[in-house]
């Protein structure tokens, strides 16, 4: 890797409770590539991006231990503030989450949260967001219907729009095509494409196929440990280590 | 291995489900016999003047519970008052500060033995707290005492609401930066809207009905509520002091007032149903 690395792990140790869900876990995340981060369930890839923006902190018995380094800065340190943190680290769910709320105030959201903004400058901006997320055609007739009336596909990219409006350096997305259909996740697939000229991306996936079509970089993790980790290419075509092999070709998983 | 004859389990099975529909039925029975009779008595008192006058010197006729429907209006509405920000506020930390917490537990415990407490205790408590330093019977005695068996009702209604909405909200929310006590008030609350609604109508029906908290609190009077300064009067107590008077007229208001608290709690039972129905819906 010649660029510097936008997140950099280093000695990372998850516990839940007293169970440790993720052993020494070290890696460099590019800037403005796509990260895979591929593994049998309950290897450890969710709990693993999770700690990017600290979103486990909401449950009390989960902690982080080791270095995450964003620009060189370690967030798991307490002083980090979070508000900030997630400000610029975005997360997109496995099922889409829309708020209780409209299409128009779901994007407008996060941007009412960090920005003193006026009435005209959200609906810009949330219509700037919306088109990036390549869905501003479907839904600028029914900006004022609540999210939860849009498609499965649609309020994934509502969500995904809701990230990006708060204008943030890293977007997480944890199994973002799993609860959604086909033609859908092409949509989603082709968005990652065009995101990652301006953002830096981490995606979970228990797809390998899609891991192989839009990542960059691959992480592979059994068991709470990165077993291997290279180019996606690499990754899939000559891996060094005899699990990747066998989990990117399909005999066990 | 014996096996147990077929037909004694088909007999115990009947004879199981017969009992259990016959006590039901009990149950429903005396709902509607208690209904029937409340209408049926009630509607014959009930007339424009039974809302708009107040309660007449027996012997008097044509006197009304106005002041009474007023009195408990009154009270009600400030007991909710006090008592709705509270429940909510508590019923928030039990899901989501305290819910793992040793102190959310007590809390939790506690609400669960107050919604326990005789009613009349709480109308006691509030007697020995602020009746007896001031002297005197206030309404605002009345509705302290309607507002702490609003709270635990309230608290513990909210606390169940707000579980139901799934974590992942609150994730996203937090995602998105959005500082927790926002995340809760602006998302987790709307998405539990209609519940948290029903939990507040609940507990407004509940104390509707209260009798004993306001006999040594608000008391009841019978003329037209000024202020909640000084007794105050309510439809309960009405129908206590007219339904055990000797007066024709005044029992005649007893009932009249009967059906008219029995009428506002089962509406307020059916619309928060309604409610909950409906917000499920979306």
């Amino acid at each position: 890797m010649d660029a510097r690395p936008k997140i950099r792990v280093r000695g990372l140790n998850f516990f839940y409770g007293a169970n440790q869900a993720l052993l020494d876990n070290s890696l460099d995340i590019a800037a403005n590539k796509v990260t895979a981060v591929i593994g049998p369930s309950g290897c450890g890839k969710s709990t693993h991006i999770r700690v990017y923006n600290r979103v486990y902190a909401l449950y009390r018995d989960q902690r982080a231990e080791g270095e995450v380094l964003l620009d060189g800065e370690n967030i798991l340190s307490p002083d980090v503030d979070l508000i900030e943190l997630r400000r610029r680290v975005g997360m997109i769910f496995q099922r889409p989450t829309p708020f209780p709320m409209s299409v128009l105030e779901n994007v407008a959201y996060g941007l009412r949260l960090h920005y003193a903004l006026s009435r005209d400058e959200v609906a810009g901006r949330a219509e700037a967001a919306l088109r990036q997320a390549a869905l501003w055609e479907e839904v600028k007739d029914k900006l004022d219907r609540p999210g939860t009336s849009l498609s499965g596909g649609q309020q994934q990219r509502l969500c995904i729009a809701r990230a990006l409006a708060v204008e943030p350096e890293v977007l997480l997305m944890d199994e973002p095509t799993s609860a959604i259909d086909p033609v859908a996740t092409a949509k989603i697939e082709d968005l990652v494409e065009l995101l990652k000229e301006r953002y830096t991306i981490v995606i979970v996936t228990h797809n390998m196929q899609q891991a192989a079509r839009i990542s960059d970089f691959t992480a592979f993790f059994f068991q709470g440990q990165i077993v291997e980790f290279g180019p996606t290419e690499q990754i899939f075509t000559r891996p060094r280590m005899k699990q990747t092999e066998d989990y990117v070709t399909g005999r066990f998983g | 291995m014996n096996r147990r004859s077929l037909r004694g389990r088909k007999t115990r099975d009947l004879a199981v489900r017969t009992l259990s529909a016959l006590a039901a039925c009990v149950g429903i029975f005396a709902l509607g016999w208690i209904l029937w009779v409340v209408i049926q008595r009630g509607a014959a008192a009930i007339n424009w003047e039974m809302f708009v006058k107040s309660v007449t010197p027996p012997g008097v006729a044509g006197g009304g519970v106005g002041n009474a429907l007023l009195g408990s209006a009154m009270l009600v509405g400030v007991a909710a008052l006090f008592g709705v920000p509270v429940g909510i506020l508590a019923g928030v930390y039990l899901a989501e500060f305290g819910r793992h917490t040793r102190l959310g537990a007590m809390v939790r415990f506690s609400a669960n033995v107050m919604m326990g407490i005789p009613s009349i205790i709480v109308g006691l408590f509030v007697f020995a707290l602020i009746v007896a330093p001031m002297q005197h019977y206030s309404g605002w005695a009345g509705a302290v005492a309607l507002a702490i068996l609003m709270v635990p009702v309230v608290s513990r209604t909210t606390e169940d609401m707000l579980a139901l909405v799934p974590n992942s909200l609150r994730e996203s929310a937090l995602a998105l930066g959005a500082p927790r006590w926002k995340a809760t008030v602006q998302v987790v609350f709307r998405a539990a809207k209609a519940g948290l609604l029903t939990g507040v109508l609940l507990a407004v029906a509940r104390v509707s009905g209260e009798t004993a908290p306001l006999l040594f609190t608000s008391l009841n009077s019978p003329y037209w509520p000024q202020s909640l300064n000084g007794p105050t009067a309510n439809l309960t107590v009405t129908i206590f002091n007219c339904a055990m008077s000797p007066y024709p007229d005044w029992q005649r208001l007893a009932w009249g007032a009967s059906l008219i608290v029995t009428v506002g709690v089962l509406a307020l039972n059916v619309s928060s149903r309604f409610m909950l129905k409906r917000g499920s819906g979306d």
